[in-house]
């Protein structure tokens, strides 16, 4: 169920890479851990994100939760159909619930990340 | 059933002390190690006897002696006459003894009045969204600061000089160790917020100005030219309350591209008393509500599709966002916000600009009586609302001595907080004053200039 060409962190966010850029968002296991998303804080266009920064917030109606980004990076976009419709995030994930578009600075930052497989495992181990 | 609110007797106390298997009190405490234990009763005074208690606290409250005077004191805290209905509904049971309203299922009464004041301070400001009340004007003018400063994530603050004195200096040590700089706008001659220096004490890092209408020295200021001002250069503009009654005649700030109204609703119905309890609010345009801090009490169905009450967008709160919060506060004033909605809708929309009216022409009229006394001058000149200031031809200190000596309390020296206005007073006429009170005071001045 989670894209195979994705990469994951263990905060639950996956990351889409397409040459020197990428998109993020985060996984259907964390949309549904949140609840409904009620707002998301963006991040500004232009933004420069250290490899584990926050890079914005995601607020459901109970919790309140930090996005970490994947990859260092110059934020190059944002999701604004999340300012009208935050649920996006929950409906579609993977898709139309996607937060940011960056530039990335620190290719081999990678190598940190997990494949699917190593997600999903890791997902598995998080049930027991 | 038992009663429950009556002390132990010795009786029971053993049966508790016996059922967990203890001999006395003092073995519960045994953890507390000998060298920090005081082994002695507290110093503090034998109890009293409900007469004796009763005697000794009349005895206190008699050194109240402001009753005593014709007071025509104001400076950011104000005497209006309280309905008798106010008193008698605020004091039931059901409003003074519950706690705070986090359960909505036993709090609609406390929340529905929360969800009214809100609306009505709406009403007056002309904003789109209010919190459910602060502690008082002067944090609320802090706290105000403090969130246009993460609207646009710029420091440096305008304080307007002619912003109440002690709001001033809560700003400035609400925002010492934030990394926000104020910056002092001057006062004009006129008493007015100096727009020029305003336009060329504003750059890039600028969160916003801080003012207030009808300001300190009671001059209505030009608030939507301030805040056209700020749109221009991309900052903020709050617009500071400490007299709301003004809002019945007054141009509401919202109407006048005011971002945030803060203020003192202490006018609404609270006593002067020692100069508090009173009640503080905050209300912002749609588009901040997130980072507006306190309480919030917003409407809402039941499972049952009936309308009910509940306190809402919690995230903001630090019991949610911790050290990203909006603020650290976790309360509101509500039983002084009770006292405001209940002397709002007994006076209603009418009542409420009658009230502003009689006001404004009372200090009209005192104004221009005063004035015309030989030795006593108009310092600023301007429109001002129930506030004016005069200056004398006789140190302010010695007047004021006389007039104390006469019964009546002029007004409030400006020299400590103005040295520029040293010898001037601030006068405040409300509808508490009648014209032979005020003749009375014009009388005692003419008295103590000749």
């Amino acid at each position: 169920m989670y894209p195979e060409n994705f990469f994951y962190t263990k905060d639950h966010e996956w990351i889409k890479i397409e040459g020197d850029e990428a998109v993020v968002g985060i996984t259907d296991f964390a949309q549904k851990q949140l609840g409904d998303v009620v707002f998301v804080e963006l991040p500004d266009v232009g933004a420069e994100l250290g490899f584990h920064q926050s890079l914005g917030v995601v607020e459901s109606v109970k919790a309140v939760s930090d996005i970490y980004s994947p990859i260092s990076g110059e934020v190059t976009g944002v999701n604004e159909s999340l300012n009208d419709s935050p649920e996006l995030i929950n409906e579609d994930p993977h898709g139309e619930g996607w937060i940011i578009r960056l530039k990335i600075k620190d290719a081999s930052e990678q190598e940190k990340l997990m494949s699917v497989d190593e997600y999903e495992k890791f997902l598995e181990g998080l049930e027991d | 059933m038992p009663m429950s609110y009556i002390s132990l007797s010795d009786k029971e106390k053993k049966a508790m002390l016996d059922a967990v298997g203890i001999a006395s009190v003092g073995e519960l405490f045994r953890s507390i190690p000998e060298g920090v234990r005081l082994d002695r009763a507290l110093s503090v005074p034998e109890p009293l006897s409900e007469p004796e208690l009763t005697s000794h606290f009349e005895k206190l409250a008699n050194h109240n002696r402001y009753s005593d005077f014709l007071s025509f004191l104001g400076g950011g805290i104000y005497p209006h006459f309280i309905p008798a209905l106010v008193d008698y509904l605020a004091s039931r049971g059901e409003f003074v003894s519950p706690y705070t309203p986090y359960q909505p299922e036993v709090s609609q009464g406390t929340l529905q009045a929360i969800f009214e004041f809100q609306t009505l301070i709406c009403q007056l400001t002309g904003m789109d969204i209010s919190n459910a009340s602060l502690y008082d004007g002067a944090s609320g003018a802090a706290e105000a600061v403090l969130m246009a400063s993460r609207i646009n994530r710029k420091t440096k603050i305008l304080v307007a000089r002619s912003l109440h004195p002690h709001y001033r200096q809560t700003i400035a040590t609400y925002i010492r160790n934030l990394g926000l700089t104020a910056r002092e706008m001057k006062v004009t001659p006129a008493g007015t917020l100096d727009l020029e220096d305003l336009e060329s004490g504003l750059d890039e890092d600028t969160t916003a100005v801080i003012f207030q209408s009808p300001n300190y020295f009671g001059v209505i200021e030009d608030v939507a030219a301030i805040s056209e001002i700020m749109h221009r250069h991309q900052a903020l503009s709050i617009a500071v309350v400490t007299e709301p009654v003004s809002l019945g005649l007054l141009q509401p700030p919202g109407l006048q591209g005011v971002d945030i109204v803060t203020g003192e609703a202490q006018s609404f119905g609270i006593p002067l008393s020692f100069g508090g309890p009173v009640l503080g609010f905050m209300a912002c345009k749609n588009e901040f509500i997130r980072q507006l801090p306190g309480r919030i009490a917003g409407q809402t169905r039941d499972v049952d599709g009936k309308r009910g009450f509940v306190l809402t967008l919690s995230t903001r709160e630090q019991h949610i966002r911790r050290e990203r919060a909006t603020s650290n506060i976790c309360t509101n004033q509500a039983l002084c916000l009770l006292r405001a909605t209940i002397y709002l809708e007994t006076l209603g929309r009418n009542g409420l600009r009658s009230l502003a009216h009689i006001n404004m022409q009372k200090a009209g009229y005192a104004r221009q009586l005063l004035t015309g006394l030989e030795g006593v001058r108009d310092v600023f000149g301007g429109p001002v609302f129930n506030e004016f200031v005069l200056g004398f031809d006789r140190p302010w200190e010695e007047i004021a001595a006389e007039l104390r000596d006469a019964g009546i309390l002029g007004g409030l020296a400006l020299g400590p907080d103005y040295p520029e206005w040293a010898g001037c007073a601030l006068m405040c006429v409300t509808e508490t004053h009648g014209k032979d009170d005020i003749d009375r005071l014009a009388a005692a001045l003419k008295e103590a200039l000749s």
